[in-house]
C-alpha cells in the first residue's frame, strides 16, 4: 500500500520521464531541454538537501561545488579537444564518466577543506562562512584568465558517453534522469542508514549525540562532503547541458537558488528538490513568458511560501512530513 | 614602488574599510538586537545610492541627495521591517535567509523597473572636488578623504548614541536580554523598527557616498554585502567594536593585497604571470584571512556575549 507521499513521488518521477518522451515524439526538443534542466537542478538540490535537510547545515555556498563540477567538465573537455596535457602530463578527456569522477572527487576535496573550517562554527556564522568561501572560489574563477575568466568557457562538442548519442536531447536527458534517480536513491539509503540517523540526530540534539559517544563534527563533515560531491556531479552535467560554464554557476545567486528549490518543494522530503526544481523551472518559463520582470514575482512567491506556506509543494500535495 | 603610491593605496584601503563599517554596523546591530540575518541589507545600500543620484539629478544638489538617501533608506527599512521582517524574528535562520533573499530579488527587479537597466551617475559636489598633495609627490582626491572623515564621524556618533543616550541604552539592553526589556515595559516592537531603520539609514548613507565614485546600478550592493559579512564574521557577530576593526582590517588587507601581491609575485615569476597569479591570489586574500582567524577563534575577534 502506497502512502500518499510515495504516490505523489511516483507521479512526479513518472511525469518528469513522460513529458520529455512526449515532447520528443511531437518534435519539441525545447521541452526536453527544460526537463533536463529540472533533472540536473533537482540532483544539485538533492545533494544540498543531504547537508541542509538531514544535517540541518544551512550551506549558503553550494554554488561553489556546482561550479567546480562545471569547471571540471569544461576544463577537461577543453584539454581533450586541444590535446594539450592538463597537469603532470595527463591529457584532458571527452568521456563523461571520467569527467564525472573528476568532478565528484574535486568537489569532495574542496568540500572537505571548506567543511573542515566552516563546521567549527554553527548557526548564522556557518551560513556566512560558507557564503564567503563560495565567493572566494567565484572571485578566483573571475580573476584567473586561463579558462576564460569572467567570460566563461565554452564546450564545443558535448562530451561522450559510450553507446549513447549525447548530442540528442532525449539521450542526454535520459542520462541525467537515471543519475537523478540514483542520487535520490542514495539520499534515501543514507537517510535510512546508521550514519543518516546520526546526522539527523546531530541536527536535532547535538549534546545527546555527543553523549552517546558520536562526534557530531565528523558526522557532519562526512555529510557535508557527500553533499558537495553530489552537487558537483550535477554541476558537471549542467555544464554539458549548456555546453558552457561561467563564474555565474559559482555565484551566490546560484547558492540561493539551490536552497530555494528545496524550500519550494518542501524541506526534509525525499522528492522535495525535484518538486521544487520542477516548480522553479516552470515559474521561470511561465513568468518569463508573461513579463520581463519575472524575478520580482519569483521573489514575491518565494516570500509568500516562506512566510505562509512552509511545507512547500509536497506539503500541499502530500500532507505533513513525518519528520520535523 | 614608491612610498607615495603605497600611502595612496593605504588611504584607499581606509576608505573601503570605513564604508564597510557603515554596512557592517547595521548588519551587526540588527543581528545583535533582533537575532536576524538580513541579506537585503545590500538592497538598502542600493536604495540609498539611487535615491541620492535621482534627487541630485533633479535638484542639482548632492547634499539634498544625501539627505534623501538617508530618508529613503530609513523609510524602506522601516516599511520592510513592518511588513516582512517582523514575522521572521521567531523563525530559524534558514527562513530569514530565504525571505531576505526573496526581498533582494524584489528590490533589484523593482529598481530596474523604476530606473531602467542603465547605471546612473552621481557627480562629486563642487566643495569636495579636487585633490590634495600627499607627501612624496602624488595627489589624493579630496572626496575620498571626505568619505574617510564622514565614516569616522558616523562611527563616533554611533558610539555616542549607543553609549550615551536612552535609545542606546535600550539597544544594549536588547542585545543582552530581549525578553527582559520587553517585560520591563519597553515597547520592543517599536525599538526593533527603529534599530532596523537606523541600520538601513547607515547602509543608504554608505551607498550614496560610494555612488559618487562608482556608477549607481542594480546589484551594486551585493559585493559590498558579502564583504560586510566577512567583516562581521571576523569581528564577531553582534559587536560594533568588532565591526569597526574587522572593516578596517578587511578594507586595508584587500586593497594592499591587490597592490602588493602582483609585485611580490614579480620577484619569483615572469611579469605577465605575476599579474595573473598575484591578482587571483589577492582576490582570495581576505577570505584566507577570515579562514585563519576562524580557525583560531571560531566566534570572531570580539565575540558578543550572548550570540
Amino acid at each position: 500500500m502506497l502512502s500518499r507521499e510515495n504516490l505523489v513521488n511516483l507521479v512526479l518521477a513518472a511525469t518528469l520521464l513522460a513529458v520529455p518522451l512526449a515532447a520528443n515524439a511531437l518534435g519539441q526538443p525545447f521541452y526536453v531541454t527544460l526537463a533536463t534542466r529540472i533533472a540536473i537542478l533537482a540532483l544539485a538540490a538533492t545533494g544540498l538537501n543531504l547537508a541542509l535537510g538531514l544535517g540541518g547545515l544551512v550551506s549558503f555556498g553550494h554554488a561553489a561545488f556546482f561550479g567546480i563540477g562545471g569547471y571540471a567538465a569544461g576544463i577537461l573537455a577543453t584539454h581533450g579537444f586541444s590535446g594539450d596535457p592538463l597537469i603532470f602530463g595527463l591529457p584532458g578527456t571527452n568521456q563523461m564518466w571520467v569527467i564525472w569522477i573528476v568532478a565528484v572527487v574535486v568537489a569532495g576535496l574542496v568540500g572537505l577543506a571548506i567543511g573542515a573550517i566552516s563546521l567549527r562554527t554553527s548557526g548564522v556564522y556557518f551560513i556566512m562562512i560558507t557564503l564567503a568561501f563560495a565567493q572566494m572560489v567565484y572571485y578566483f574563477a573571475v580573476s584567473w584568465p586561463a579558462y576564460g575568466g569572467e567570460d566563461g568557457l565554452s564546450i564545443l562538442v558535448r562530451n561522450q558517453f559510450p553507446g549513447v548519442m549525447t548530442m540528442r536531447p532525449l539521450s542526454f536527458f535520459l542520462i541525467c534522469y537515471v543519475i537523478l534517480l540514483i542520487g535520490i536513491g542514495l539520499f534515501a539509503l543514507i537517510r535510512a542508514s546508521r550514519f543518516g540517523s546520526a546526522l539527523q540526530a546531530a541536527r536535532q540534539n547535538e549534546v545527546r549525540v555527543a553523549t552517546v559517544g558520536i562526534e557530531p563534527y565528523r558526522i557532519r563533515l562526512t555529510g557535508f562532503v557527500i553533499s558537495a560531491m553530489m552537487t558537483g556531479l550535477a554541476g558537471a552535467l549542467f555544464a554539458d547541458l549548456n555546453r558552457f560554464v561561467s563564474p555565474s554557476m559559482l555565484s551566490w545567486h546560484m547558492s540561493g537558488e539551490l536552497i530555494v528549490l528545496i524550500i519550494l518543494g518542501g524541506t526534509g522530503r525525499l522528492f522535495g528538490p525535484l518538486a521544487g526544481a520542477a516548480l522553479y523551472v516552470a515559474f521561470e518559463y511561465a513568468l518569463g513568458g508573461l513579463t520581463e520582470r519575472w524575478q520580482f514575482f519569483l521573489g514575491l512567491i518565494l516570500l509568500v511560501v516562506v512566510l505562509f506556506a512552509r511545507g512547500g509543494l509536497l506539503g500541499l500535495l502530500a500532507g505533513k512530513a513525518r519528520h520535523g | 614602488m614608491t612610498v607615495a603610491l603605497a600611502l595612496e593605496q593605504l588611504l584607499n584601503g581606509l576608505q573601503l574599510g570605513v564604508m564597510l563599517f557603515l554596512m557592517a554596523a547595521g548588519l551587526t546591530l540588527i543581528f545583535g538586537v533582533m537575532g536576524l540575518i538580513n541579506l537585503a541589507h545590500g538592497s538598502l545600500y542600493m536604495v540609498g545610492a539611487f535615491a541620492c543620484a535621482a534627487t541630485a539629478a533633479w535638484t542639482g544638489s548632492f547634499w539634498i541627495g544625501l539627505v534623501a538617501s538617508l530618508i529613503a533608506a530609513a523609510a524602506a527599512g522601516a516599511i520592510v521591517e513592518l511588513v516582512v521582517i517582523r514575522r521572521l524574528y521567531d523563525r530559524d535562520h534558514l527562513d530569514q535567509v530565504l525571505a531576505t533573499f526573496a526581498l533582494i530579488l524584489m528590490f533589484s527587479e523593482g529598481m530596474r523597473w523604476l530606473f531602467g537597466s542603465f547605471p546612473l551617475y552621481l557627480d562629486i559636489p563642487p566643495l569636495l572636488q579636487g585633490a590634495v598633495p600627499l607627501p612624496g609627490g602624488t595627489e589624493y582626491p579630496v572626496y575620498r578623504l571626505a568619505i574617510i572623515a564622514a565614516g569616522a564621524l558616523v562611527a563616533f556618533g554611533l558610539y555616542l548614541l549607543i553609549s550615551g543616550t536612552r535609545l542606546g541604552m535600550r539597544i544594549r539592553a536588547g542585545e543582552s536580554d530581549r525578553e527582559m526589556i520587553g517585560a520591563l515595559g519597553v515597547d520592543i516592537r517599536t525599538l526593533y523598527t527603529v534599530v532596523f531603520a537606523l541600520g538601513a539609514a547607515l547602509a543608504g548613507f554608505a551607498g550614496a557616498m560610494v555612488g559618487a565614485i562608482q556608477s549607481v546600478q542594480v546589484g551594486m550592493g551585493e559585493p559590498v554585502l558579502i564583504l560586510a559579512f566577512v567583516v562581521i564574521v571576523i569581528g564577531g557577530i553582534g559587536s560594533i567594536k568588532g565591526a569597526l576593526l574587522g572593516a578596517l582590517l578587511v578594507g586595508v588587507t584587500d586593497t594592499m593585497g591587490r597592490f602588493l601581491l602582483p609585485k611580490l609575485m614579480a620577484l619569483f615569476v615572469p611579469p605577465a604571470q605575476a599579474g595573473m597569479i598575484g591578482g587571483a591570489a589577492a582576490s582570495m586574500l581576505i577570505y584566507i584571512v577570515m579562514a585563519v582567524i576562524l580557525a583560531v577563534k571560531p566566534r570572531g575577534l570580539f565575540p558578543a556575549a550572548h550570540a
